[in-house]
């Protein structure tokens, strides 16, 4: 039985800031929960998926964000509490209906995590989500460490159900991929039962019928709700103060940056004449609380990730209370002294204590330094982003490429959001030339393939995976094929969610729980359309690109090319290799030879090696998968493959 | 063995290394050893698109006292576990001071980059004088090359912990890493993990 489940009161494990949210939504007794898989905040879904069974509980990854929150809501509107959980972005895709849910109200307890990226890491933005909560105007919770992820998380279903409103509770990478020590609290035992209230007085947020409407009263509520919120966070335990009575500067902080502030204090030994002012409450702001801090020192800086949400209700808070508070001296990201792009970290937090104290610093002696300088360009090479050796879509892009290439009217590729998105870099041939929101390679194929009339005479092409497909590209593939646009869609179906973890969705026929399931076929999908749909193994490069010429040829409609291999990082691909590959050192030119090592210097698969010495391309066994595409692009033969045994 | 002393506290360690290494295996597996003796240990760890060939990094904070910040402060390293050679030289740059020490593996993965041709991968003799001039001292382990002589190259992460134990800085033993082996891999992978833990502690030991 998973960690996550041990009923021992005060059993204490390490566990990601992830799994401590599981862990919390579970001691709060959730019974639904949702979410689309986003790095980082994935492993909420799937933690709670791995013990659905055990635990009772019904968890499903949605086929988009919005799908998720309005799966939640649903049961939260049947009385029972439920999760839904996304990355930053995902809140934009839901933020139509969370608007409309901040204006509906919620039964049972609800709650939202949108998991931030600062300094995206494994993000194409650096989307904020907090500012969310303060445009649809629900309460805002942020965790400082592992223990208060669980405990907060726990809170923010009971404060949903007291205040009968959806409460967003925003994690981030550091918290999220992060693990610490976690104590646990008790598991509930009893059951509950869903049922769904509707036929009361319109307006009984219990038994009325669920809508934001009428607006004006609707409006009124959630601003009664906010009210109340904010009297709630004056008390509350997840705002703390450490430092002294009358601190020189006083640090208001939250989240991750908690951790930060405290490692600076610390490092700087300047635990008597900082303080430090953690808020765990973030949208109301509590202002007597914020007021009775903000007296204490006449300097303030203020640490947070990504926008400078915090700093702007503060000085918000600082200007209305100025006649009793005095005039502060703020720093933070609207001065420059924390930066305002890119993750934080303890040392941005030090630099930013020394500059306003005007102390001095060496977190290593000068020599050392000076030793060290250079070193990370001269002694270690850059590792730019590669696909994985194996991968399908290293081969898949190699054909895309070269279809365009020998199509030689310029066309171009709309790119999307996965793993393949690494084809802009030269890993994927550099072949993608527009990357935005999941789905939106498709919806700007659909625009660029109504320009004839403008005179574009380039073939169009977008690419997306078999997860992205379903969450938001088919309404594009609709709109282009009613609007008769002229694009090919290629499908780069690798069989699961691969990015994030290899996460089930509507393709396949198993969902989050293991339960078999339904599965929605790509192809027959878009032949309903009407679109015209080949099938092609991306690994038989010839054909896949034959294939390709030949659509981009075909000027009429919505095109889609399925390529379809299984992603190489997938349980079934890394139990064996399919090919023993060898190199013929006595045929291999290298340099010599016509290709000049196309292998190693286009193709790079990290299980080929250009041995300088030898000068030959030499095969890595431990990392070569035995997918056998090279053999295919070596002209020389020297490349060869044996199926394994 | 060092008994649930630390030489510092927080005791701050970086597994680093090229995605698909095993490097988070690795450092869940150390962390859930510390905790087993009653530390608070924070990881920090770098996911996602960087483990497609990218570097990365856990760093690991080990204390008696607290729950610390998931990313160590430049230049308060204080061993680094390296499972690809040149990954040991990069951390070291920001992360290294002249009391840290190094273990790290020796078989390299070449950057597309080198492989490509347009960067210069350093000899392995180049990266141990590179190492040895600003730690205060440096192991080089063939964890690969033991690991595939065991049957499979992914137990290197295994053997580098193994190492990693030889130091003796931490009170890392031999049950502790069954138990938590045991808690998370298929029993038939139990025995040879052990055989690679004890491999990595006799290497450096040598």
């Amino acid at each position: 039985m998973s960690a996550l489940l041990d009923k021992k009161e005060g059993a204490e494990h390490l566990l990601m800031g992830n799994e401590a949210i599981a862990r919390g939504a579970l001691e709060a007794g959730v019974k639904v929960a949702a979410g689309y898989p986003g790095t980082p905040s994935s492993e909420i879904i799937e933690s709670l998926a791995g013990v659905a069974k055990d635990a009772n509980i019904y968890v499903e990854w949605s086929v988009n964000e919005k799908l998720a929150m309005e799966v939640a809501a649903a049961a939260s509107f049947a009385e029972l509490r439920s999760l839904c959980v996304m990355k930053q972005n995902g809140v934009n895709v839901a933020s139509d209906f969370l608007l409309h849910l901040a204006g509906s109200g919620t039964r049972g307890g609800m709650v939202l995590v949108p998991c931030d990226d600062p300094g995206a890491l494994s993000s194409i933005n650096e989307g904020e989500s907090r500012f969310f909560a303060r445009t649809v105007e629900i309460p805002l919770l942020e965790p400082g460490d592992f223990q208060e992820a669980k405990d907060m998380t726990k809170w923010a279903f009971e404060l949903s159900e007291e205040l009968k409103q959806l409460i967003m509770l925003r994690s981030v990478t550091r918290l999220s991929h992060a693990s610490g020590n976690v104590r646990f609290g008790t598991l509930p035992t009893g059951e509950a039962k869903a049922r769904f209230r509707c036929d009361g007085f319109i307006l009984d947020p219990d038994e009325g019928i669920v809508i934001s409407a009428p607006v004006d009263y609707k409006h009124g509520q959630q601003h009664e709700k906010l009210k109340r919120a904010k009297e709630i966070f004056e008390d509350s335990p997840f705002n703390t103060y450490e430092g002294p009575e009358k601190p020189e500067l006083l640090i208001i902080t939250s989240s991750a940056c908690t951790l930060y502030s405290r490692e600076a204090i610390s490092i700087l030994g300047l635990k008597e004449r900082v303080g430090l002012l953690k808020l765990g409450t973030t949208w109301p702001l509590p202002p007597k609380l914020l007021t009775r801090y903000l007296s204490l020192a006449e300097k303030i800086l203020i640490v947070e990730e990504v926008l400078p949400f915090l700093e702007e209700n503060v000085k918000v808070i600082a200007a209305e209370t100025a006649s009793e508070i005095g005039i502060k001296k703020f720093y933070g990201k609207n001065d420059g002294t924390i930066p305002m792009v890119g993750e934080l970290n303890p040392d941005y937090v030090i630099n930013a204590i020394t500059k306003i104290l005007e102390i001095e610093y060496l977190p290593r002696p000068e020599e050392y330094a000076a030793k060290t300088q250079g070193l990370a360009f001269f002694g270690a090479p850059q590792r730019e982003l590669i696909f994985c050796p194996g991968c399908p879509h290293r081969a898949s892009f190699w054909s895309i490429h070269n279809a365009l290439e020998l199509d030689g009217r310029k066309g171009f590729v709309c790119g999307d959001i996965g793993c393949y998105t690494m084809a802009l870099l030269p890993t994927g041939f550099t072949t993608l030339k527009t990357v935005h929101a999941m789905g939106s390679g498709s919806g700007l194929a659909s625009g660029f393939g109504k320009l004839g009339q403008f005179g574009l005479d380039q073939p169009v092409l977008a690419v997306c995976g078999d997860s992205t497909f379903f969450h938001t590209a088919i309404p594009a593939l609709i709109n282009a094929r009613h609007h008769k646009s002229d694009f090919t869609l290629v499908v780069l179906d690798n069989s699961g969610t691969a990015m994030t973890g290899f996460q089930p969705h509507p393709g396949l026929e198993v969902n989050a729980m293991g339960d078999n399931v339904p599965d929605l076929d790509i192809a027959e999908i878009c032949r309903s359309m009407g679109a015209r749909v080949e099938i092609r193994d991306p690994f038989e490069l010839e054909e896949t690109r034959a294939t390709l010429n030949n659509l981009m040829e075909d000027n009429e409609g919505l095109k889609v090319l399925i390529l379809r291999q299984i992603c190489g990082l997938s349980p079934e691909k890394k139990a064996g290799k399919k090919y023993e590959m060898a190199i013929n050192e006595e045929i291999c030119l290298g340099e010599n030879c016509g290709c000049n090592r196309v292998c190693t210097r286009i193709f790079r698969c990290p299980g080929l090696v250009w041995d300088k010495e030898k000068q030959v391309t030499r095969l890595d066994e431990v990392i070569c998968t035995g997918c056998g595409v090279c053999a295919d692009i070596c002209p020389a033969g020297a490349i060869t493959r044996k199926e394994a045994v | 063995m060092a008994g649930t002393q630390l030489p510092n506290d927080p005791y701050n360690i970086i597994i680093t290394g090229v995605g698909g290494q095993g490097n988070v295996m690795a450092s869940r597996v150390l962390a859930n050893m510390l905790v087993k003796k009653g530390f608070y240990v924070t990881i920090g760890e770098t996911f996602g698109a960087s483990q497609r060939g990218g570097s990365v990094m856990s760093h690991l904070r080990v204390s008696k006292k607290d729950t610390w910040s998931p990313q160590i402060p430049k230049g308060k390293a204080h061993v680094i576990v390296a499972l690809e050679p040149t990954e040991a030289i990069r951390v070291l740059a920001d992360y290294g001071n002249p009391d840290v020490k190094v273990v790290s593996n020796t078989r390299p993965i070449h950057p597309a980059g080198v492989i490509a041709g347009d960067l210069n991968y350093p000899a392995i003799e180049e990266t141990k004088k590179t190492a040895r001039g600003i730690s205060s001292h440096a192991w080089f382990i063939d964890a690969t090359d033991e690991a595939l002589r065991l049957g499979n190259p992914i137990l290197g992460n295994i053997i580098m912990l193994g190492a990693l134990s030889g130091l003796d800085d931490l009170p890392l033993d031999k049950e502790d890493f069954r138990e938590v082996i045991a808690e998370s891999l298929p029993q038939n992978k139990v025995d040879i993990n052990m055989e690679a833990f004890d491999l990595g502690r006799g290497l450096l030991k040598e």
